[in-house]
């Protein structure tokens, strides 16, 4: 059993410690917005924020997240930065099949909270770790843009 | 008759029955578009008052509800089906819902793929949505005692024009429920200028719950009392089970049960590969309890595969004379003339699907009945599949088709459906198969490998005065028939029998290769590298004329004309060469088109910058296609620009449009770059995103420009014809930047740095 502070509220999660945060969202808290891609930390679908960073829950243990705030693609909505992201994701039509989308806005969230006004070069090395396989990252990167230029 | 699929695959299928396999359904349409009760249960459009057909049901609160019996992998195909019932329905999109249909044979062909969604359903929704606003409008004109003629639709109300009453959709269609359902022949089309919806289009239906995590894909499919399993497959095709340990997983916290599954019978078709289940209260415990199984396997006979190997053996049997499959004039005595002749090889690797959700289905098997959740682009094969490893009819399977997480082709082929279905019955619950992604990219169905020979005689100024192609690849159809060695019509019309080209002689031919995996559909197929030899052959003839290469290939291309099919068989996907004729004067167009979009020959370009361009025709869609990339030092490439046009004929959804080709070259640029699967002793070397890379947000173009040309003509494909073009312009401007010829893929082969 572990405790976790998910999207502002604390539970008791039934889960081994070294079960992935991933699985334990989605299999045992059943929050099935953050998704399997790869289970290796090679494609970004799987990302939450811990503490407000990005992380891949696909090779975060559990145990490791215990007491931390972590918010999901479900909770992100809660934070101006997560808000303006959504709203650029929907103005630009961004998400095709959409599955990796909920990775995408969360790596793109916590760019925007660490850098309100990212350059290409900072989106490239930012996004660099969440394929998009149906290939709308033109558009990604014209959200993000779009989201930097809501913060203004 | 060994077996029955339902595949409605590109018209793939001419020649092929008697060959192990029937297969039946080729582009259907239903012909009984009218309201029919379904065992498979109803939909909210059944039960509303007002059903005049399968596709819509209008309730009295004038909710209106529109089927999407299509899958939505990401094409927006779910919303831009219903948008044409609801234009001519005139219906307000605001009221419109949804609903996805299951695998049901009355919605007629749900196997969403060979680009044809609105090719094949266009006039069927225009008359769902016809059909329901002229009850609508009979109804009001019995209310107000006025002729039909004097009523109109204006937004989900029916006004009387002389007068200006109105009645709403919902106040009217209980009345119009009793009302005959009226004839196809009395529905009054809306002419085109005054579509509402169709050609401006609209955003997906589903964009807020994706952005907010709450859209459901097959990933996500949950039902009480559910467990999960993770397979172990045979790595080498064909291999089964010798002994495995059915003690040390069941150690794993989380483990219920091993669970055996029996291999295929041969042919593969869409059978489960069998092997060895764990079963378990959550995902991560089934991967967890894998690790421990130590499944011993008899790998078979294709444990000698070894694809570099197989390379070498594809590409002398490409220098052999092959069958012809396309002959005009004497190409013999042409190349014989003593005249100059040019010839090179080309070659395309093995490439994965990787779509970005791997494949995943549950199933609950209860009292002889199946009903599954599945992201799959095609419900009744898996109705199919399911009812014939289960032994039970196939009304007696319900497939729920969630969203699709990706799919390319993938998806079509319900293999990990029936694994599902066959491991809900042994274990008695409701079972979710999930396919790790080394599971997905080592037992995928592959775009098959394929090596091209190409030689063309010259004239003094360098055009061709005869032209060979032939090309080499085990073929799809191998998965239905285990002797198959030649390309069927249906693939080697992609890209390959229906080179455009204005030259006396010209020869197509086709050689045997046997499959040693299982082979597939991928975006676009076979097009992929007949697209890349042609298109690139193309380029070297222009470089060795010294001429610019738009000029070259337009004048290859030739006059504008329709091209003569009367002497090869030529399937044309499925659709009339009367409706849809090839027509030269629309390759020209675009061709001519992107290269003043692109700037070409005008715009200055730097060292290591380069330009290349290719066109192409597929799934009845002319695309002419311009690269720019930027090589360093170092030899590593960017994707600056690109430039596209496309002409698909009639575009119903134009956002979602200009969205499928910025993705197309996306996917293109991964499989210049690095797509490629191999194998030794049978096993496939590659397992995930590490091995398999595909591009990222560095490494896709910059910027993709999508230009629709405006056009009437019939309707025709957009999710895949932006590949193929895609593939040869980029490789074509390699060499305009570095003189580096690309005639393998991927690109990962070939050291392009300064050396």
């Amino acid at each position: 059993m572990v405790t976790l502070n998910i999207n502002g509220k604390v539970q008791n999660v039934d889960a081994p410690a070294d079960m992935p945060l991933l699985w334990a969202l989605r299999d045992v808290v059943g929050l099935t917005g953050t998704k399997f891609g790869c289970g290796m930390a090679l494609c970004g679908a799987c990302t939450v924020h811990v503490d407000g960073s990005p992380i891949r829950s696909c090779v975060t243990p559990v145990s490791t997240v215990a007491g931390k705030k972590i918010t999901t693609i479900e909770g992100i909505g809660a934070t101006p930065v997560g808000q303006r992201v959504q709203e650029a994701w929907r103005a630009l039509n961004v998400p095709q099949c959409g599955y990796c989308q909920s990775g995408q806005m969360m790596q793109a969230a916590g760019l925007l909270a660490t850098n309100p006004k990212p350059s290409d070069k900072d989106i490239d090395t930012s996004m660099a770790g969440n394929i998009c396989r149906c290939g709308t990252y033109q558009r990604i990167r014209a959200a993000i843009k779009a989201a930097a230029k809501g913060s203004a | 008759m060994s077996q029955v699929i339902n595949v409605s695959r590109r018209g793939f299928l001419v020649g092929l029955a008697g060959a192990g396999a029937l297969i039946l359904g080729a582009q259907t349409v239903p012909k009984l578009l009218w309201a029919k009760k379904s065992s498979n249960g109803s939909t909210h459009a059944d039960e509303a008052i007002l059903h005049p057909n399968v596709f819509v049901g209008i309730d009295t609160d004038g909710t209106v509800y529109i089927v999407a019996h299509r899958s939505e992998m990401g094409t927006v195909i779910r919303t831009s089906l219903p948008l044409v019932v609801a234009d001519e329905l005139d219906a307000d999109w605001k009221r419109v819902k949804i609903e996805q249909a299951v695998g049901d044979g009355r919605y007629g062909d749900q196997n969403t793929d060979g680009s044809h969604s609105v090719r094949s359903f266009l006039e069927v929704m225009r008359e769902a949505g016809a059909a329901a606003r002229l009850m609508l409008i009979r109804a009001a004109g019995q209310r107000w005692g006025a002729p039909d003629s004097e009523c109109r639709t204006d937004l989900h109300t029916v006004v009387h024009t002389p007068t200006g009453r109105r009645l709403g959709y919902g106040e009217l269609a209980s009345a119009a429920s009793k009302l005959p359902v009226p004839s196809r022949e009395e529905l009054p089309l809306k002419p085109p200028g005054s579509w509402r919806y169709i050609g401006k289009g609209m955003a997906s239906y589903d964009l807020t719950d994706i952005v907010s995590g709450k859209a459901l894909y097959g990933m996500d499919a949950r039902v009480d009392g559910m467990v999960y399993a993770s397979i172990e497959h045979p790595p080498v095709f064909g291999g089964t089970v010798k002994s495995y340990d059915d003690k040390e997983p069941l150690k794993v916290t989380g483990v219920r049960q091993i669970v055996p599954i029996d291999p295929f019978k041969p042919p593969a078709a869409f059978q489960p590969l069998g092997g060895v289940a764990v079963v378990a209260d959550n995902t991560w415990a089934a991967f967890q309890g894998r690790k421990s199984l130590n499944v011993v396997w008899d790998n078979g006979p294709n444990e000698s595969y070894d694809s570099d190997q197989y390379k070498k053996e594809l590409q002398e049997t490409a220098r052999k004379p092959g069958k012809s499959v396309r002959n005009e004039g004497d190409v013999e005595s042409a190349f014989g003339k003593g005249s100059k002749t040019f010839e090179a090889d080309y070659y395309v690797p093995l490439l994965a699907h990787a779509a970005m959700e791997p494949l995943v289905a549950l199933a609950e098997f209860k009292d002889g009945k199946v009903t599954t959740w599945a992201p799959t682009q095609n419900p009744q094969a898996v109705q199919d599949i399911v009812a014939k490893e289960l032994g039970i009819p196939k009304d007696h399977v319900i497939c729920h088709v969630t969203l699709l997480g990706g799919a390319f082709g993938r998806k079509s082929k319900p293999d990990y459906v029936a694994e599902a279905a066959v491991l809900s019955k042994k274990v008695g619950r409701p079972v979710k198969v999930v396919w790790t992604r080394e599971d997905d990219i080592k037992f995928d169905y592959y775009n098959t490998v394929a090596a091209m020979y190409m030689k063309a005689a010259l004239d003094p100024k360098g055009r061709p005065t005869a032209w060979l192609q032939r090309s080499v690849f085990p073929p799809i159809t191998s998965i239905f028939d285990v002797n198959a060695v030649y390309g069927d019509p249906g693939h080697l019309q992609q890209g390959w029998t229906d080179v455009p080209y204005a030259i006396p002689n010209l020869r197509v031919e086709n050689g045997p290769a046997k499959a040693h995996v299982r082979i597939g559909w991928l975006r676009s197929v076979a097009n992929i590298y007949h697209g890349f030899a042609v298109q690139s052959f193309t380029d070297e003839l222009a470089h060795r004329a010294g001429r610019d290469p738009v000029d070259y290939l337009l004048d290859l291309i030739g006059p504008a004309r329709k091209l003569d099919f009367t002497r090869t068989e030529y399937p044309n996907y499925g659709a009339s060469l009367e409706t849809y004729p090839w027509e030269t004067g629309r390759l020209r167009r675009v061709t001519e088109m992107v290269a003043e979009k692109a700037e070409w020959g005008k715009r200055k370009l730097g060292k290591g910058a380069g330009l290349g361009i290719a066109a192409h025709r597929s799934f009845l869609t002319y695309v002419a296609t311009v690269v720019e990339v930027q090589v360093d030092d170092q030899g590593e490439v960017r994707i600056p620009r690109v430039d596209t046009v496309l002409d698909a004929g009639l575009i119903v959804n134009p956002e979602a449009t200009r969205a499928q080709f910025e993705g197309a070259a996306v996917f293109g640029a991964s499989i210049v770059r690095s797509g490629e699967i191999t194998a030794k002793n049978g096993v496939i070397q590659q397992s995930n995103f590490n091995d398999y890379p595909v591009a990222r947000i560095n490494e896709a173009p910059y910027q993709t420009n999508v230009h629709i040309v405006e056009s009437s003509a019939p309707p025709a494909g957009v999710g895949e014809p932006g590949v193929p073009p895609f593939v040869a312009a980029f490789t074509n401007a390699i060499f305009a930047a570095t003189g580096k010829r690309i005639r393998e893929l991927p690109l990962s082969r070939t050291k392009l740095g300064a050396s």
